[in-house]
């Protein structure tokens, strides 16, 4: 509440034209604190990173991230683009690394044969990574960073 | 019955005999230019009917090429990409050089029986058929060592070191060597795929 009614005065400010240039580099909005009224260049789109270099997890469990492009790939009830080289039988011809072994239990720890259908649909949690600043400040810190340095920063 | 067959029989005789005898009013040179003119006109016209159906607008002006193949071919790479240059249908699925061709179109001319009797005049006989209809191109594409790829993307002009890591493994692999051809790998480049249960190298 007290955000919106924050955001409502700088708009008033803006519109009245008393500071016209009150907004510095940092980010307030997502629009990039530009008055409503006036449509803004969109930012230019960033590149997708295609190096095929596997990446760090920030923590154990995280999905890994896709280190190539994945334009077109069908993902559907009729075919699945990913495992047509990620599924085990795959694997020997295309090099890629299998679909973890968690992706063929069900919901009861059960091992199936193949893919689960509930880990089916590979982009809902694998996901490529764009070429791009981050938009605001990240403090995230690593684990194995924190039990370095002993005691973390806040 | 048998007096139909004389009938017809003495049409071919008169008609063999008239063909045979020197033409009494019209001159040699009449009839050779006339000959060379008319022939130059039936071919031009035969060769431009053929270009006609060779387009992009031919294709999809039937709905069922319009509203169900050319919708999934727009988002791909092959319509809408950096450099502005598009594969058209014919540039994939006609064969380029002309003797390919006039089979191609031969064996196309079935479907403009599924045309007038509405095989897929609707999306769900389109989705119901879509299985065969992708099959026959996968085997023709096979068959003849995906020339209509080739016809752009040669092995020879490829520059591995432009490609992706991945990329560049596979074509070294499974191109170069001829183990595979593109059809092999590249299925569903322009178009949403069938069930591919059972397609080799799909899961």
């Amino acid at each position: 509440m007290r955000k919106i009614a924050g955001l409502t005065a700088v708009a008033l400010i803006t519109l009245s034209g008393l500071a016209g240039t009150v907004f510095s580099e940092e980010l307030i909005t997502l629009r990039g604190g530009s008055v409503i009224s006036e449509e803004t260049n969109a930012p230019a789109m960033p590149k997708v990173e295609n190096t095929d270099q596997r990446r760090v997890r920030n923590y154990p469990e995280q999905p890994p991230t896709i280190p190539h492009h994945i334009r077109g790939y069908e993902v559907s009830k009729n075919a699945n683009k990913c495992l047509s080289c990620h599924a085990r039988t795959r694997t020997g011809e295309s090099q890629a690394p299998m679909v973890s072994v968690t992706h063929f239990m069900d919901r009861e720890n059960q091992v199936l044969a193949t893919v689960s259908p509930r880990r089916y649909f590979c982009t809902q949690c694998h996901v490529i990574q764009l070429d791009s600043k981050p938009l605001v400040e990240n403090t995230f810190m690593d684990v194995e960073d924190i039990f370095k340095n002993g005691k973390a920063k806040q | 019955m048998i007096g139909i067959v004389r009938k017809i029989w003495r049409l071919v005789c008169t008609t063999w005999v008239n063909m045979n005898r020197p033409a009494k009013h019209l001159s040699i040179g009449f009839l050779s230019l006339g000959g060379f003119v008319a022939g130059v006109i039936f071919w031009g016209g035969f060769n431009t009917a053929l270009e006609i159906t060779n387009t992009e607008a031919f294709c999809i002006s039937c709905h069922e090429m319009g509203d169900n193949v050319f919708v999934e071919l727009k988002p791909t790479i092959h319509y809408s990409n950096r450099s502005g240059v598009r594969a058209t249908c014919p540039d994939c699925h006609v064969p380029h050089n002309w003797t390919d061709k006039i089979a191609r179109k031969m064996q196309a001319s079935k479907e403009v029986w599924g045309k007038l009797f509405g095989t897929i005049d609707t999306r769900e006989k389109f989705i119901a058929n879509r299985r065969r209809l992708a099959g026959h191109e996968w085997e023709r594409l096979k068959a003849n060592n995906s020339l209509e790829c080739r016809n752009c993307h040669s092995a020879e002009g490829m520059d591995i070191t432009a490609q992706s890591d991945r990329a560049a493994t596979a074509h070294q692999t499974f191109l170069f060597t001829g183990e595979k051809t593109c059809i092999d790998c590249h299925k569903g480049i322009a178009h949403e795929l069938p069930d591919m249960t059972g397609v080799e190298g799909w899961k």
